[in-house]
């Protein structure tokens, strides 16, 4: 099955309150996946600064002197910890530095997601207890993306579970399985892609990366991907400014979305969006099959 | 007129106090609020009660329904009135996916649109769609009767046996087996029969088109290879 939610704010005031909201739908979503969950959120970026969130099995000794270590080794960084995972926090220029550097200092550290606004926070275990670990609940931001699992494709592990970051500020969650994922693979690994995981839902989210990295916008991309892969999905997407849905032809996958003044809304069930502000008279809509959906903070007027 | 409030009341006591219902008894009409999207809302309905739902439902509201007449004042979520025996299930709002599935009886009214799949193995029983319907709608039917006012997305009809389908609007394709047919004058009389039924208004019997099955795929024949 799996649960996914997506919540896109159009109306500032509501930024406070993203995590709290984007908890409350995903706890919402629980039984639809007990095996793991992740949430993704799009906080304000600060100028000239990138974050990266890293996750390691071992925090306590990973993260502690982490800042110091990197700094010794000429990237100065500061290192915030939040349970297993810790937010890296470098100048923007020196981005393409920390995997490398993060490899030979803290071999057990695994990169979640890095971008200028994204951190992303994934663990196997209940929603509510992923989002408390991580506080969740008291982050703010412009939007983000949830996801509570139950495994079909891979092993139930952190990295297995979503949302799955391949690229800068990007992320997708997927409800579905993907049937010709081996083979894409095999052609993204050929185009410099890399991939941390065997799971069907990574593949979509580098195909994704990919596409945009050959000047694709967000829109262009889904719109490629209904032709590209194969198999059942769900998906929802972010990135640094932008939030897309997309469902195959097929559609067996649910999907309910709401929209107000205010806020762009996606749950894999009703149930997701009841606790929203003004749900009673938002236009509320299940998208349709093969037809992309996508928001942009900066494109809208 | 019992009132349960499914924000503090579990589901489960709704349920069991629609099925605990006597022949004879006063509780003819319940209602229920804040549903927010409950799945399995008065399922297995086996009396002539009325219940009107305030607010949205999820999965599967009034399966199996068999005699009573159940109102969603709200949209449905995947599986509306699955399995219908007879009886009444009225949508004010939108249905989910496979909306009257494998029903086979009774009548199902979605008065806003339904998505993919509504009346999938249908076995008798009347919808009518005030609105469009999704892909793959009456997928091998097999009785009763699929009315749709606006519009049907693509393969109406695969694999039909002898539900009987009239649609308003375009249909985006037909599925495999399924060919438009001649209206006849029974035909015209069932459809006002049913539009009045479903509240249908300023919609004549004449605008619908009908489809059926072109009964090719009944059993197996080599020439029909393709198809299959």
């Amino acid at each position: 099955m799996c649960g996914i939610v997506g919540l896109f704010l159009k109306d500032r005031s509501l930024e406070p309150r993203l995590g709290e909201l984007l908890s409350d739908m995903l706890i919402t979503m629980t039984d639809r996946g007990p095996d793991s969950a992740g949430i993704a959120i799009y906080g304000a970026p600060a100028t000239g600064l990138a974050k990266v969130t890293a996750q390691s099995p071992n925090p306590t000794a990973d993260f502690a002197n982490l800042a110091t270590d990197l700094s010794g080794a000429g990237l100065p960084a500061r290192v915030t910890e939040k349970n297993t995972h810790a937010v890296i926090e470098i100048a923007a220029d020196r981005q393409g530095e920390i995997r490398a550097l993060l490899t030979r200092l803290r071999p057990s550290v695994r990169i979640m997601g890095a971008g200028e606004s994204v951190e992303i926070f994934k663990e196997v275990g209940l929603p509510g207890d992923v989002i408390s670990r991580f506080g969740v609940r008291a982050m703010g931001g412009t939007h983000g993306i949830g996801h509570t699992r139950m495994a079909t494709e891979s092993a139930v592990t952190t990295l297995g579970a979503h949302p799955f970051s391949t690229g800068p500020d990007q992320c997708l969650v997927h409800n579905g399985s993907l049937s010709n994922h081996n083979n894409l693979r095999r052609a993204l690994l050929r185009g410099g892609m890399t991939f941390e995981t065997d799971n069907d839902s990574e593949v979509a989210a580098a195909y994704l990366t990919a596409e945009m990295a050959s000047g694709k916008d967000l829109g262009e991309a889904l719109t490629g991907a209904l032709d590209d892969l194969d198999g059942f999905f769900t998906f929802v997407v972010g990135t640094r400014t932008g939030f897309g849905v997309l469902r195959d032809p097929i559609a067996c996958k649910p999907a309910v979305m709401a929209e107000t003044e205010r806020y762009v809304a996606f749950g894999s069930e009703y149930r997701a969006l009841a606790n929203l502000p003004g749900i009673e008279t938002a236009r509320v809509w299940e998208p349709e099959p093969a037809t992309v959906y996508f928001w942009d903070h900066e494109k809208a007027a | 007129m019992p009132v349960f409030d499914l924000s503090t009341t579990p589901l489960r006591e709704l349920n069991s106090a629609l099925h605990g219902l006597e022949p004879g008894t006063n509780d003819t009409r319940f209602e229920v609020v804040n549903p927010r999207g409950h799945h399995a809302v008065a399922v297995g309905i086996d009396s002539p009660v009325s219940v009107e739902v305030h607010g949205s439902v999820g999965y599967y509201c009034a399966g199996m329904n068999d005699g009573g007449t159940v109102t969603v004042h709200g949209s449905a979520g995947p599986g509306v009135a699955e399995n219908m025996m007879s009886g009444t299930v009225i949508v004010e709002g939108d249905a989910s996916q496979y909306a009257g599935a494998t029903g086979r009886g009774g009548l199902l009214v979605i008065k806003g649109n339904a998505a993919s799949r509504c009346g999938i193995s249908m076995k008798g029983i009347d919808i009518v769609v005030h609105g469009s319907i999704g892909h793959m709608s009456a997928f091998m039917g097999q009785s009763g009767h699929l009315v749709v006012c606006g519009d049907a997305g693509e393969a109406l009809g695969d694999s039909l046996y002898e539900a009987k389908l009239f649609v308003r609007g375009s249909v985006k394709s037909l599925g495999a087996d399924c060919i438009e047919k001649r209206m006849k004058p029974k035909h015209l009389e069932k459809l006002a029969e049913l539009l009045e039924k479903a509240g249908v208004t300023g919609v004549k019997p004449e605008e619908f088109r009908r489809y059926g099955s072109a009964r090719k795929l009944y059993n197996f024949h080599i020439d029909n290879a393709d198809a299959y």
